[in-house]
């Protein structure tokens, strides 16, 4: 029996209990998954597991509080449901949770960059396969085969948790974390080399194309406030409806600074991007800066306080600066 | 045109009511000489300060932020500076990776019989600002600079493909 058909047994025999399993289905083409809401066991059937399972889905827990659901997670989903734990925005006990070792997603930015140096377009995609090391796409009656270190998502070229860190139920056995990849980070390597007149004009080139479309807050599963953002609410007035880069870096500070000491780089606001602005990189910067002072990785320990909910009278890594 | 245009910058003072803010007027019953290009915006606590305050000043036109609140042990309410504190850490660190320069933001901790603290830290700051100079705005980068960095991540699929 194949891992996929295990987790389908095991999920069938834990539906009765639950309002919904929530997982990964096929979506409107080959190349796009979406997420699935398992209500019944004929759901269950259309529940898929491949490297296109780019989604987060702990950021639909949140608004089930109160109902029981299960969630089939990646390792880095597991870091989420674990992040909502330690903030008491879900309840353990509401809350099934189904891991499996995770070989890595792929950024469908790099496979579309791909298919367009291939020549063909993403949206004539007619068969995609794949197995541990490449994925084949074939799109305009062209096979194009991709490794899989080429097209994985940035996080995961550095994933130290490919194994759910909490589950009620583990399908397959762990697997070991991978080396991390110096490419992983060619973000903030490129931003660290730079001088702050030019990260200025980094980020005034970079949101100058941003749309406020929000997706990135929208699928980013620590953004709990939903319908009240500080970026849409008129009193207090934080954003203008101004379009000025100003006005869209303010909103990816806001987005950073909320994250700050909860963030677990899943990626999200970054994946979400209809115009591939790196925000991803704002909060990898704030999360290395999180963990040089007070030690602290997101969403690895249940129990935990962040960071910046406690304090110590006496700090380990803040120097008082002398006037 | 008001006469201390060109010679004063705008530096914004976060000031806690209960050490910081006494300080400040404690320097001016004294008659302390101070630079006078601060405008000081009194809270309750250093702890009600959002670190998005400050980034919002900055973006939106000062040219420096400056944040004081009773010295740790000491806060009005027992505990707010100590969260603060964590934060304007982070904050100072984060900056810089927005393209502000760190040094246009610092914070500090002046009591309210701490006259002569809070003439100091005003004067060295203000000095401090004004070696950075007016803050750089978005509109105004240069295009050489924008040409330079234009390249330096390649860009995903999501534009190719769209």
């Amino acid at each position: 029996m194949s891992r996929l058909e295990e987790l389908k047994t095991r999920i069938k025999e834990a539906l009765p209990g639950l309002e919904c399993v929530i997982g990964w289905q096929k979506g409107y083409d080959l190349l796009h998954h979406t997420p699935l809401f398992m209500r019944s066991e004929a759901d269950v059937d259309k529940l898929e597991w491949s490297p296109l399972n780019v989604h987060n889905p702990a950021v639909y827990l949140p608004p089930f509080r109160g109902k029981k659901v299960g969630v089939v997670v990646k390792g880095c989903d597991s870091r989420s449901v674990v992040e909502l734990l330690q903030e008491k925005l879900v309840n353990r006990d509401e809350i099934v949770i189904f891991g499996l070792p995770c070989d890595g997603v792929v950024d469908l930015s790099k496979v579309k960059a791909k298919l367009a140096t291939a020549g063909v377009t993403a949206g004539q995609v007619e068969a995609v396969s794949h197995n541990d090391k490449t994925i084949v796409v074939t799109a305009g009656g062209k096979a194009v085969s991709m490794q899989m270190t080429d097209v994985a998502a940035d996080k995961c070229l550095r994933c130290q948790f490919p194994n759910a860190v909490l589950a009620d139920a583990y399908v397959g056995d762990p697997i070991a974390p991978s080396a991390p990849s110096p490419a992983a980070d060619a973000d903030l390597t490129a931003l660290d080399a730079m001088s702050v007149p030019e990260r200025m004009a980094f980020w005034r080139y970079h949101m100058d194309r941003c749309i406020r479309c929000y997706a990135c807050r929208n699928a980013c599963p620590m953004c709990v406030c939903r319908d009240h953002c500080i970026a849409q609410s008129r009193e207090p007035h934080w954003l203008s409806q101004d379009d000025t880069v100003t006005e869209k870096l303010m909103f990816q500070v806001v987005h950073a600074m909320h994250l700050a000491g909860r963030c677990t780089e899943c990626g999200e606001c970054q994946r979400a991007c209809p115009m591939d602005i790196p925000v991803l990189a704002l909060k990898k910067h704030l999360n290395r800066t999180i963990h040089d002072l007070f030690n602290y990785q997101a969403g690895v320990d249940p129990a935990a306080i962040p960071p910046l909910l406690q304090f110590k009278v006496e700090e380990d890594n803040i120097k008082e600066r002398g006037w | 045109m008001p006469v201390l245009t060109g010679k004063e910058l705008r530096i914004v003072g976060f000031l806690c009511n209960w050490c910081s803010y006494g300080g400040a007027d404690t320097a001016g019953v004294g008659r302390f000489n101070q630079p006078t290009d601060l405008r000081i915006i009194r809270v309750p606590c250093s702890g009600r300060i959002d670190p998005l305050f400050i980034v919002k000043t900055l973006l939106n036109g000062a040219d420096g932020v400056l944040v004081s609140g009773c010295h740790p042990r000491d806060c009005h309410y027992a505990e707010g500076n100590f969260y603060a504190r964590r934060r304007l850490e982070v904050l100072k660190r984060f900056l810089p990776i927005l393209g502000i320069d760190p040094g246009r933001f610092d914070y500090t901790w002046v009591s309210a019989s701490e006259g002569q603290r809070w003439q100091k830290v005003v004067t060295v700051f203000t000095e401090q600002i004004h070696a950075l100079g007016p803050a750089p705005r978005h509109a105004t980068v240069a295009p050489e600079l924008l040409a330079k960095v234009a390249g330096v991540l390649s860009q995903g699929g999501n534009r190719v493909a769209a």
